[in-house]
């Protein structure tokens, strides 16, 4: 059995994100691998789980979120040992070492990450999002939608999850997104970023696995549709397909 | 032009060059066919007098209208109800233009004191309320609306919230306004427990996932699902640890299982029926809020339900019309509140279901929160998505283990949404987010089948 369990939806639930753990739970299904979803709201003790998913959510919950975790010690402890993490905007900042707070002072996160997020100046990072991804990851081109303030820098035992093609990111001028560290990855990238980038949640699904299960091929043409409409969005404004460096120009 | 102008003598300067100006633009817009002719001479007067909104609401009764879902509808009940108690039509900025140009133009060609009962942006509810220092506010809901372009909904409570308390202070004269709030949403509580003069009504609210967390604390809200409401002692429906609780309402509805319609009940025990013509339980309570607002300008409850009984569509919400040759009921939902409310109603009714969604900025530009729509609820329907986003709603639905088909074009899909179903005589119900379902009203020529 196969657990995937969604950290705190009632704090870190306001972007949609939720939905990465259906898709999950729904892909593993169709390969004949039984899987649950676990909804693990904040006043109760983490339940064990072999995926779990942090989404993003507003300052306040945020830190919230970051000093149960810290506290409780068991979702470091279940990545520590052989847990998969999909963390993302707020959740993704909560899983590197540290983030802004409320009034903007410094919060310790989980430390999963190698990475500091600051509170960025201007305005906010927000729109769709392409991103090619590390070479060591075997998908191709991801697609998402942002909307932060956060600027994440890596430190040298994190990598990034891939360089942007077409928004912000981790920063603008690092051209960086996300991080992938173990079997975590970290992104700013909503949509949900497994609704529009299967391949990515199948790389969960594997990690998670090993060799508890093989995942064959199942009809993503609708999915595949929605890539192309969505990378085709970037051609219809006319800004073309240049590296952020341009287009952040 | 000249029907009000007279009432202008007495502004400033550049008051009346701002009106005047407003007038010609609007003129030349509805000419050119331009659009309803309201926002852009609201604009470019709002440009040249940044303080005309206090001056075309100095000599009226305003009543404001606010919150994330069913605004639209409450302003015209509102506005339906308040005209059995005015022998001037009422103003309003009936268009959906519920920014200040929107209000200045509905304000500049309406007759001097006649009131008036705008639908605000939630946003603006602090410069609007500052500006008309108005007789009632009516605070409906905050829930996520459109992330990408608006404040996250804590961020808007705490600013409804400064902007209740600041007007509060400033009128130490007791003529402070009258704040007819949902007491069913601690967001919506937390903002206007620091009024002096609040009305709170139970005006439900089906969707939690915003305000499960304490405004007040961040600690939980807990929710009572069976509160004894008939009982001498009031047992609230939600409750945080810290002390933040729902304060007892003055009304509430108890629908009626044996008949058409429902009750709005009063503290006091007194019951008055309504029957209205706009479906769903959310309606209810749109009315009742309306209903409690009007009382505050005098007109009597049951006065005020047999006017609201009367509408039968909002801007074309609610309609049942012909497109492209296909009997459609058109409902409109652009968040998963609104979701939450309609997939209750459309479970009641049996034909096929179209989905349209549109990401216009005007609609917001992420659709994620397509995922925290129930839309399993669908299973065993036949739905058919539709407008530019229709793959990203194709991929939830497959998610949901929904069967439906895809088809870019609404008029078409509704088509496609009536040839799946057997009896061709069966309504379609379309629902679609903001721009889309406007595309899709549009095109039906307003006939009405």
């Amino acid at each position: 059995m196969l657990r995937v369990v969604v950290v705190h939806p009632d704090l870190l639930g306001t972007y949609g994100d939720g939905g990465n753990a259906l898709v999950l739970v729904a892909r593993a299904r169709w390969r004949g691998v039984e899987a649950e979803l676990v909804q693990a709201p904040s006043h109760v003790k983490l339940p064990e789980g072999d995926i779990y998913c942090l989404g993003g959510g507003e300052d306040g919950p945020q830190e919230r979120s970051a000093r149960i975790l810290r506290e409780e010690g068991s979702l470091k402890a279940s990545l520590d040992d052989r847990g998969v993490l999909l963390a993302v905007c707020a959740g993704f900042q909560i899983a590197g070492n540290e983030f802004p707070g409320v009034g903007g002072e410094s919060v310790g996160g989980l430390g999963v990450f190698d990475a500091v997020t600051t509170r960025g100046v201007g305005k906010r990072a927000v729109g769709e999002v392409l991103v090619e991804p590390s070479d060591e990851l075997p998908i191709p081109l991801l697609t998402g939608f942002e909307n932060h303030r956060g600027v994440t820098q890596l430190g040298s035992n994190t990598r990034a999850l891939g360089t942007v093609v077409r928004g912000t990111g981790n920063s603008r001028e690092s051209c960086s997104e996300g991080a992938v560290s173990g079997r975590a990855i970290g992104t700013y990238l909503h949509g949900p970023v497994l609704a529009r980038n299967p391949a990515l949640a199948d790389l969960l699904l594997e990690w998670a696995l090993g060799d508890r299960g093989v995942l064959g091929p199942i009809d993503d043409s609708e999915v595949e549709k929605l890539r192309d409409e969505r990378i085709a969005s970037f051609r219809r404004r006319k800004t073309g397909l240049f590296g952020c460096r341009f287009s952040n120009a | 032009m000249t029907r009000a102008s007279g009432r202008f003598e007495s502004f400033p300067l550049r008051a009346r060059v701002a009106v005047r100006t407003a007038w010609v633009l609007n003129a030349v817009s509805r000419r050119l066919g331009r659009g309803e002719g309201t926002v852009v001479g609201g604009s470019v007067a709002l440009m040249i007098d940044g303080n005309l909104l206090r001056e075309l609401t100095a000599d009226r009764e305003v009543a404001l209208v606010s919150g994330t879902n069913g605004k639209t509808t409450t302003t015209k009940l509102l506005v339906a109800a308040l005209q059995r108690g005015s022998s001037v039509p009422v103003v309003t900025n009936s268009t959906g233009s519920n920014m200040p140009a929107g209000h200045l133009g509905a304000l500049i060609d309406a007759d001097s004191g006649a009131p008036a009962v705008l639908e605000v942006d939630e946003g603006y509810l602090k410069e609007v309320l500052d500006a008309s220092r108005a007789k009632v506010v009516v605070l409906l809901n905050l829930s996520r609306d459109q992330l990408d372009r608006t404040n996250e909904v804590r961020m808007m409570a705490e600013r409804w919230r400064q902007a209740l308390r600041s007007a509060a202070r400033r009128d130490g004269s007791g003529e402070t306004s009258v704040v007819v709030a949902n007491a069913d949403d601690p967001l919506v509580v937390y903002a206007a427990e620091g009024s002096a003069n609040v009305v709170w009504v139970a005006g439900g609210q089906r969707w939690r996932a915003d305000s499960t967390g304490c405004p007040k604390c961040g600690g939980r809200v807990v929710y009572n699902e069976t509160p004894e409401v008939t009982g001498d002692s009031f047992d609230p429906p939600w409750a945080c640890a810290c002390g933040f609780v729902s304060p007892e309402p003055e009304a509430w509805i108890v629908e009626d299982t044996t008949s058409r319609g429902a009750s709005v009940v009063f503290k006091g025990g007194q019951e008055l029926k309504m029957e209205l013509l706009l479906p769903g339980r959310f309606n209810y309570s749109n009315a009742m809020m309306a209903l409690l607002g009007a009382r505050v300008f005098g007109v009597s409850p049951s006065s005020a339900a047999s006017a609201m009984a009367e509408i039968g569509e909002v801007a074309g919400r609610y309609s049942t019309r012909v497109i492209g040759g296909v009997s459609t009921r058109c409902l409109l939902a652009k968040n998963p509140a609104g979701w939450t409310e309609l997939l209750e109603l459309v479970s009641g009714a049996g034909g096929p279901i179209v989905i349209g969604i549109n990401a216009k900025v005007a609609d917001g530009q992420d659709p994620s929160w397509l995922w925290d729509v129930e839309f399993e609820s669908l299973k065993g329907r036949t739905v058919v998505a539709t407008g530019e986003r229709c793959w990203d709603l194709a991929v939830r639905l497959r998610y949901a283990g929904v069967d439906h088909q895809v088809c870019p074009d609404p008029v078409e899909a509704l088509r496609a949404g009536r040839e799946l179903e057997l009896r061709r005589d069966a309504c379609v119900e379309f629902i679609g987010n903001y721009t889309v379902f406007h595309d899709v009203v549009a095109d039906s020529g307003g006939s009405n089948c």
